[in-house]
């Protein structure tokens, strides 16, 4: 039996992704590269990324200060060696998108512009207007067509990694379009796969973003990496959840209460609305429990206000929000205020690499949201995780290359034999299973519901216990689902179903991971223990799957280097 | 309000079961102001029919996944409210001009095909070294491609156009729109690669200048007036040193 087989496969077609890839061809041309995604590349969801990406270019500013910025941000759960390989290389990474054709916006000398964002000390951020992952998709999508090495599989949904004696081989996948099932072997696999938002109810994640990756190295083994750092980003158009940019409150807009005050004065005095996300979604929760929340019909919000700015700075520099607002809540945001509360944005957490995108499965990397190399610890600041995908993308891509240089082939019986055992796992407990009640909406819906109570903003033991049993009985449902699609082509049914036993297991891992942290640090706030525990928990959370539900967790010093801990306040 | 309700007509198709499509209706609750035909689609899934088929992710009009005719018009189904529909039914079949794969979803191949074809990438003589820093470019250099650069690839614009339809060899609104991105922008110095196959029988001068791909596009791209550019440059060059950048 043939198989599509490559040196170097990478999972997910977003920045880290095709970023990985065309590393792979600069470290060795001669390597044939597999790009499998569940959509066409540039449908990932980094295209939602909207206020820019962070890196020194400017001559004020310095490593050092990224580097703590990013660190304070974290508060101090990032591994600090890998923030300062990171903060060096970021620049050279934007230089090289400029180079690419990136539309970055421009001062009036022609050099990449920069903006202030939420707990960098400085104007770091680089930004094109405010569709800044959209321009940087396109354009390394776009790039990436020139490079006949990379040969893509776009719209295959990766159900298993195929791992074999101990090394990762490739993966099986459904190709959407025919519904076959096909084994796609290479020496080494990038997963890069993005993140997990659609665990919660009210999320900027697109549907897409369902933890896929993580769930592919949890079961093959992998540890997953602080699990209960779930980043709530402040600003999120109430009912839809979508995204109004850290970058509006960059350029100057207000943060105002249902008193018209600027609440973050009793949060964040020293930087008040450019204050750290984890500090500000907590800020907004509390004022709305104390009953300063604007009420409407789709829950309590704030007011984001940008009028001051005036129509010109808002059409250069915010024309997306301008768009969002007209389009989908009918209001002009150069007269009206925007109303936005706390919403699910990003995991911090995700499959355990290292510095080079190295898992501890020999021949699989990781790189992007899906992965946790140490980056972002606690609490990611905003701009950090554009750069993260390029810069993490490029060593995870390098690392392949070279492993798959020197690997040996993989050997086609096994893999015969686990594609035959992965398409029967399928066939017989999705496309030809009979009977069952439960709908897959429905589930999907309940586990959302309980992950938005149970592990949001803050959390407590109460909450979290009372979350480990609700999953746990959702995985119960699970077993009696109902599939009502049985066709092969495009079974988006399918699709949903496994993206659904994905999130179940990366939703205890959140759940059990910080019913275990009895601290708080970064976007880990337990009402029940609400100081933060250096001399218990200055360590990384690392979840295992056991035969339970209950992942094994094991716990990792953070490395310091630099960088002492000290009391995080802004 | 909540028992308000709203009927959706989809169009399914299964090729291993259907010769042709055929039209499925739906009655489902039109719950809340803010619900768009997306919202309904995913209340079908979820709730209804869990077999119904469609692409979509960010919801926010930024993506490019969802696009499909909405009561015959090619629309961002996360972008359009069945609030301007109601209480007439809204009916909601994949995008025309395109092979139907299933039940709402297109073949677009075709198009990443071409796309390629028009190179939309940065072409240089040299490459400047990364050491070099940054090209300068000034805003006004990016408002000459701004707008072309937009384009989220939903393929609207392909669905609307008469000469697409007509003949699916036209390289198309969106492709063209790429490469005369390319094309404007100050660091490329490769129009003169790209023009062959924008002036090949199949490229600008298929286009009859009709200009619904302007009027559809949800991003403010103006394909037509791309295209109309396009012919001047490809007149151009039998007259002109090639360009202005090389």
């Amino acid at each position: 039996m043939d198989f599509e087989s490559y040196d170097v496969l990478v999972v997910g077609g977003g920045l880290a992704g095709i970023r990985a890839a065309i590393a792979v061809v600069e470290a060795n041309p001669r390597l044939k590269i597999g790009m499998v995604s569940k959509v066409y590349p540039m449908r990932s969801h980094t295209v939602s990324a909207e206020g820019g990406a962070a890196a020194v270019l400017r001559p004020e500013d310095s490593y050092e200060t990224h580097a703590f910025d990013t660190i304070k941000g974290s508060d101090y759960l990032a591994d600090q060696d890998v923030v300062e390989a990171f903060v060096r290389e970021a620049p050279i990474e934007l230089i090289q998108m400029e180079h690419w054709g990136c539309p970055w916006s421009r001062d009036p000398d022609g050099k990449i512009s920069a903006r202030p964002f939420g707990g960098m000390t400085t104007w770091r951020t680089c930004f094109a207007a405010d569709k800044t992952g959209f321009h940087m998709l396109h354009t390394v999508f776009q790039t990436s067509l020139k490079y006949p090495q990379i040969h893509r599989h776009d719209e295959a949904f990766v159900t298993k990694l195929l791992v074999e004696n101990g090394r990762c081989e490739g993966v099986v996948a459904v190709d959407m379009r025919s519904g076959r099932f096909e084994a796609i072997t290479a020496k080494s696999v990038i997963l890069a796969t993005g993140g997990l938002g659609r665990v919660y109810a009210f999320t900027t994640n697109g549907n897409i973003c369902t933890g896929d990756g993580m769930a592919l190295a949890y079961r093959a083994g992998v540890g997953l990496k602080d699990m209960e750092m779930v980043q709530f980003h402040p600003t999120g158009l109430p009912f839809t959840g979508i995204l109004i940019t850290e970058a509006v409150r960059g350029e100057g807009g207000y943060l105002t209460n249902k008193d018209g005050e600027r609440f973050l004065k009793r949060y964040v005095p020293n930087k008040m609305e450019l204050g750290p996300r984890d500090i500000i979604s907590r800020a907004m929760v509390t004022e709305f429990e104390e009953g300063r929340g604007f009420e409407g019909p789709h829950g309590k919000f704030m007011h984001l206000d940008v009028r001051h700015l005036g129509e010109a700075v808002i059409d250069r520099k915010l024309p997306f929000m301008r768009e969002l607002g007209r389009e989908f809540v009918g209001i002009d945001i150069v007269k009206d205020p925007i109303p936005v509360r706390p919403v699910q944005h990003y995991m911090m957490g995700g499959v355990d690499a290292d510095i080079s995108g190295v898992t501890p499965v020999p021949g699989l990397y990781a790189a992007g949201e899906c992965a946790n190399v140490g980056l972002n610890g606690g609490n990611r600041l905003g701009s950090n995780s554009l750069s993260e995908c390029l810069v993490f993308g490029a060593a995870a891509g390098r690392a392949a290359a070279e492993y798959a240089s020197s690997a040996k082939p993989v050997g086609s019986n096994p893999v015969e034999a686990m594609l035959k055992d992965e398409t029967a796992r399928i066939e017989a407990g999705y496309l030809d299973k009979k009977g069952g009640e439960e709908r897959i909406g429905t589930i999907r819906e309940d586990m959302q519901r309980d992950m938005d109570a149970g592990a949001g903003v803050f959390r407590t033991r109460e909450s979290l216990e009372k979350l480990t049993k609700q999953l746990g009985a959702l995985r119960e449902r699970f077993t009696n689902i109902k599939i009502e699609d049985s066709s092969r082509t495009f079974n988006t049914e399918l699709t949903a179903a496994l993206e659904l036993d994905f999130m179940l297991e990366v939703a205890d891992t959140i759940t059990y991971s910080a019913l275990a942290r009895e601290e708080s640090r970064g976007a880990h706030a337990r009402r029940d223990f609400p100081e933060r525990d250096d001399a218990k928990f200055l360590k990384h959370t690392i979840a295992f799957r056991t035969e339970e539900i209950a992942p094994r967790l094991e716990y990792r010093d953070v490395r310091i280097t630099n960088f002492k801990p000290q009391a995080r306040s802004y | 309000m909540t028992d308000k309700r709203i009927t959706i007509r989809a169009a399914r198709f299964d090729p291993e079961k259907d010769k042709v499509p055929h039209m499925q209706s739906y009655d489902i609750p039109f719950s809340d102001e803010s619900m768009v035909v997306l919202d309904a689609l995913n209340y079908i899934k979820a709730h209804v029919d869990g077999s119904l088929s469609y692409r979509w992710s960010c919801r926010m009009g930024i993506c490019g996944s969802c696009g499909m005719m909405v009561n015959g018009t090619p629309k961002l189904t996360c972008a359009a409210f069945l609030r301007d529909y109601w209480p007439r039914p809204v009916t909601v079949a994949p995008l025309t001009n395109f092979p139907v794969v299933r039940d709402l979803v297109v073949d677009m191949e075709d198009f990443m095909h071409k796309l390629k074809s028009v190179k939309p990438w940065i072409i240089r003589k040299q490459e400047m070294p990364l050491g070099a820093g940054e090209h300068r470019q000034t805003m006004d250099e990016i408002d000459d491609f701004r707008q072309f650069s937009q384009c989220i690839n939903c393929m609207l614009c392909y669905a609307a156009c008469p000469v697409y339809g007509l003949d699916n060899e036209f390289l198309g609104p969106a492709a063209i729109a790429l490469a005369r991105r390319y094309n404007l922008d100050s660091r490329d110095q490769g129009t003169k690669i790209r023009l062959p196959v924008l002036a090949q029988s199949d490229g600008v001068w298929e286009c009859s200048f009709v200009g619904e791909c302007s009027v559809v596009c949800p991003k403010g791209v103006d394909p037509a007036k791309a295209i109309q550019q396009t012919k001047l440059d490809t007149t151009l060059r039998f007259v002109l040193p090639y360009g202005n950048r090389e």
